[in-house]
């Protein structure tokens, strides 16, 4: 039972990510394989902000991802954008590239052991819940990531902006010729899967340690959980994310050595019976 | 400049091998170890630095041995260094290699420096293989191994009635060795080991095997890994209330930079052992203040050890006149040291070094007067009691 | 997959000539020759790792270049290989071109098992579905006993050729490696160049094309597939005779994506980019090891104006300023 709740937890932050994934993936068309270092720099964000701002946790939830969200719109304009005529391999490459010198920077200026970054006063300590110990912070995180995720998938799906960002993506040239400006659109998509990503670093810099290589081996993962999803499928990433979170706290009882690899069995599975992901629509 | 503050390093170092005579040898020594990776921080540039201190303390260049450092990054994987150290003895004459932590690493570099016949400092690798199952004539072990780790913290520990003790165990090879060692002591001194899990290497999220561990009525949680691991496990067993529940946890291989990341917040209490720590007296104190305003950090054991090894090193080829691989080591086992770092100590046949390891204990936040200020020394331990004993076949000396 | 306009009709143009073309031949003697020399110049252990790297690139440009297949788990023929031949010739006792035979017949293997359910899937799908199998070879990798975990299979002895001629000699390993890999390259080469090498090129510029003119597409995907695994086991297998070391390294999924980044530095799709590519980026990581974390940065540069300015790889550049095919 506790287990379970541990497995929604870190489900959570795969939710969180792989949203911003498949965000970008869905309306791009880029596979951003620099979402693991865009994830590291949102923690690293709220810690320069404490240590040399005295800028809080809560007003960091908010700024970090502003602010890495603006870099990653930078990046799309002078980078990305040259890109989307061609096959996904080459965005993939860019980013996979581009997530090499950020982790590289990171690295000579921080140092590898990482950094202290405190739990928030008001969320320190927990509720004994009679089964196990809950820590009120991982609670929070668990709420924090259901309304992200709930409020994405909204207003992509149901709003009229959302509207528009689908319609952009299945035919911009249409979506143009109605006065909307569809390469503006997309850069600030860009940028909220980025901050998405920032955001939900910022959520793990009190718990696990803020050093240069805490999202390196975080992409592949999350981007397995994309796939098993469907490719560009929000619920999917949203649902998947929890799901797997789930099966892999489940494999850490059962049998902890497999629990790193448990993913890749489930995605090789998926891929070869339901090709388009367990809520992709057939290609 | 330099000069003066060398000399008085060196008024410590009293063993010195007969009188300076100009001769002329050069050397070239590589350090070799992680510049990018987990350990970085522990060694990385910090050991080219220490190394490069030991040089000029040694004067070496006054003596008429000519010293030149070479480094390179092994990323923590065999391949990688075993190709570096191959290149360095076959095309570009170094004459020893120091540092190389990661075990597996370590034990690539050993064997190519037996074919090559040449020597190899280690300092930070872990296992204790490297004087044992895989000795070599031309290793000698600095600083610390899984062995000393575990007759340090695991002896302390249960002897202080932590009797019955769950493992969360980095699964490579490191951690099980580690795991062995540690079991050996506890239950070699009265405890038990009610469990223990393997966690895949490296990982970030601890939570659930924390979880297993507390449900498992341990006493102690002993930490089998290393580096961020042992950062994250740490950090969320603070979490989750761990502590507070009354199970205790044991760090069995922490570093003073793991310790400074974590902070003396989340990190207090904590019992670990180290072969040496800045602050233990004042030749560490002046060592340690010189290196911290080069490398801006205060130095780790590795980095001591790198800077013990090579003084070593540098005044057995003083005495003995050449950079002959196979006379420098005879030399460097015959002389016993008493080094500003590590006090008193010597070589043993196989190679392991002997010298005090020490149980200290993380400070509380209020006790802590500076952002390195963190330990208090608990214990000494000899180095007879804290490694292991020589096997026969690994006495290389005649 | 990505095709560049230009080559259809040059397609043509070569299609008339017989057997190699006379710039190509020149091209292989004059690198052969280099090849005979190099070890008299530079430290033959790094040449050897060039060369092995040089034909696992041209073993993964076979799928990529002239199949249009991107695999994302290359590392595990690779790696594989190298575990294989390892073990062979330490454990077993093989002599050395067993230990490298059996290494590859291994990939082989796993190539033939991966691709029949791999080939099924096309694009981004492919590739997930052949990393998510390398991350299966790692895991296994990792936990198998005879593997040695991350200490790899070290020691791995330089046993005598066919029994006769020792191989201890760096110069001596050498020639023996140059003749797998240039041979390797020699053969990779034939076959782009065969009947079969001709059908894998219209089934990448036009798969449905491909199928209305009776050809059966998946058996002709797989076979590349199998035959691009089996030198990229060649390359592994060779590789742990030349470092006397399996490790984790060649099965992890970074090497998978550094055999990506080689093919497209050289030119993907071209003869002589992937050995270009691999010898660029071996020397890189081998003579910027001094600079420590900015290996990465600089290779994250390399990859950043790659992609945004020579998507045709240096090869590409070159064959398309010579208007020849290189």
């Amino acid at each position: 039972m506790g287990q379970l709740l541990l497995g929604l937890i870190n489900g959570s932050f795969y939710a969180v990510l792989s949203l911003g994934l498949a965000v970008i993936f869905g309306l791009l068309n880029i596979i951003n394989f620099s979402h693991g270092a865009q994830y590291m720099m949102g923690a690293f964000v709220a810690w320069m902000l404490l240590n040399y701002l005295g800028i809080g946790y809560w007003p960091a939830l908010v700024l970090a991802p502003l602010i890495v969200g603006a870099t990653g719109i930078v990046l799309e304009k002078v980078a990305l954008s040259r890109l989307y005529k061609l096959d996904h391999l080459y965005g993939l490459l860019l980013t996979f590239g581009i997530a090499l010198i950020i982790q590289g920077l990171f690295r000579n200026y921080y140092g590898i052991s990482g950094l202290p970054y405190q739990i928030p006063e008001a969320l320190s300590g927990g509720q004994n819940l009679g089964f196990m110990f809950l820590p009120n912070y991982r609670a929070w995180i668990v709420v924090a990531s259901v309304v992200v995720c709930f409020s994405t998938w909204f207003m992509i799906e149901k709003t009229r902006l959302g509207a528009y960002l689908r319609a952009a993506t299945e035919n911009p040239a249409l979506v143009g010729a109605f006065g909307i400006n569809v390469p503006r659109m997309i850069t600030l998509t860009y940028g909220f899967g980025v901050a998405l990503a920032a955001f939900a670093g910022v959520l793990a810099a009190p718990i696990y340690a803020v050093n240069p290589n805490m999202g390196a081996d975080l992409i592949i993962v999350v981007f397995a959980v994309v796939v098993i999803g469907g490719m560009g499928s929000i619920m999917g990433a949203i649902v998947t994310g929890y799901g797997l979170g789930l099966i892999e706290g489940l494999t850490r009882v059962f049998y902890p050595e497999g629990s790193a690899v448990v993913i890749f069995v489930i995605m090789a599975i998926v891929l070869l019976i339901k090709p388009e992901g367990l809520f992709g629509r057939a290609a | 400049m330099f000069r003066k503050v060398a000399l008085g390093s060196l008024a410590l170092a009293t063993m010195t091998a007969g009188p300076a005579l100009a001769q002329d040898i050069s050397i070239k020594l590589g350090v070799l170890n992680d510049r990018s990776g987990v350990y970085a921080d522990l060694s990385g540039e910090g050991s080219v630095v220490a190394a490069r201190m030991a040089v000029e303390d040694f004067g070496a260049a006054d003596k008429g041995i000519k010293v030149e450092i070479v480094s390179a990054d092994h990323q923590n994987k065999p391949d990688i260094a075993s190709n570096i150290a191959r290149q360095w003895y076959d095309a570009d004459g170094v004459d020893a290699i120091l540092d190389v932590p990661t075990s597996s690493a370590a034990l690539a570099v050993a064997e190519i420096t037996a074919q090559a016949g040449k020597v190899f400092l280690n300092s930070g690798a872990a296992t204790t293989d490297l004087t044992g199952a895989q000795c070599q004539p031309t290793t000698i072990h600095w600083t610390y191994d899984t062995a000393a780790l575990a007759n340090g913290t695991g002896k302390a520990v249960t002897e202080a009635g932590g009797k019955k003790w769950f493992f969360l165990t980095a699964d490579y090879a490191f951690g099980h060795a580690l795991e062995r060692d540690t079991t050996a002591v506890v239950t070699a001194t009265g405890g038990e080991v009610v469990g223990q899990v393997n966690v895949p290497f490296p990982a970030t999220d601890f939570s659930s095997f924390l979880l297993q561990a507390q449900g498992s009525g341990a006493d102690v949680i002993g930490l089998a890994n290393a580096g961020g691991d042992t950062v994250n496990a740490i950090k969320q067993a603070s979490e989750f209330g761990i502590t507070q529940a009354g199970q205790q946890l044991a760090a069995l291989l922490m570093f003073v930079t793991d310790v400074h990341a974590l902070g003396a917040e989340t990190a207090q209490g904590l019992s670990l052992t180290e072969a040496f720590y800045w602050d233990q007296n004042d030749s560490t104190r002046e060592w340690s203040a010189r290196f911290e305003e080069r490398q801006g950090a205060k130095p780790t054991m590795v980095q001591a050890g790198v800077y013990s090894s090579t003084m070593h090193y540098l005044r057995a080829v003083e005495a003995v006149g050449s950079s002959d691989s196979k006379e420098v080591v005879a030399k460097m086992k015959a002389t016993e040291f008493d080094d500003p770092l590590f006090g008193k100590g010597y070589v043993r046949g196989d190679g392991r070094v002997i010298h005090d390891m020490f149980l200290f204990e993380v400070k509380k936040p209020a006790d802590s007067t500076s952002e390195w200020d963190l330990y208090n020394q608990i214990a000494v331990i000899s180095g007879e009691d804290a490694f292991l004993p020589m096997r026969d076949e690994c006495d290389f000396t005649e | 997959m990505a095709m560049t306009e230009n080559e259809s009709g040059q397609e043509v143009r070569f299609l008339k000539e017989v057997g190699m073309p006379r710039l190509h031949k020149v091209i292989f003697l004059v690198l052969l020759g280099f090849l005979i020399a190099l070890p008299f110049m530079v430290y033959p252990i790094f040449a050897m790792k060039v060369m092995c790297f040089a034909l696992f690139a041209a073993a993964f440009n076979l799928l990529l270049g002239f199949g249009g297949l991107l695999s994302f788990g290359h590392a595990a023929y690779f790696g594989g290989a190298s575990y294989v031949a390892a073990h062979a010739a330490k454990v077993w006792g093989f002599t050395p071109e067993l230990a490298v035979l059996a290494g590859t017949l291994a990939a082989a293997l796993l190539g033939l098992a991966i691709g029949s359910l791999a080939i099924r899937r096309q694009g981004i799908y492919f590739a997930m579905v052949t990393l998510a199998f390398a991350q299966m070879v790692y895991f296994f990798a990792l936990q198998a006993k005879f593997t040695g975990g991350e200490d790899g299979i070290q020691s791995v002895p330089r046993g005598d050729l066919f029994g006769m001629f020792p191989l201890q000699d760096n110069i001596a390993l050498y020639f023996f490696v140059l003749a797998i890999t240039f041979g390797g390259i020699l053969a990779l080469y034939r076959i782009v160049h065969s009947p079969f090498g001709q059908v894998l090129k219209a089934i990448r510029e036009n798969e449905p094309r491909a199928i209305s003119l009776g050809y059966q597409v998946n058996r002709y995907k797989l076979m590349v597939f199998t035959l691009s695994a089996t030198f990229a086991g060649l390359a592994g297998a060779t590789k742990s005779q030349v470092f006397q070391l399996a490790s984790l390294t060649d099965v992890h999924w970074s090497m998978s994506g550094e055999v990506v980044l080689m093919t497209l530095l050289g030119g993907m799709g071209t003869i002589f980019g992937p050995l270009v590519g691999a010898a660029i980026i071996v020397t890189m990581q081998n003579y910027l090891a001094t600079f420590g974390a900015w290996v990465t940065i600089i290779q994250g540069v390399i990859f950043v104006l790659g992609v945004l300015l020579f998507r045709e790889g240096i090869i590409g550049v070159i064959s398309r300023l010579l208007k020849r095919r290189l």
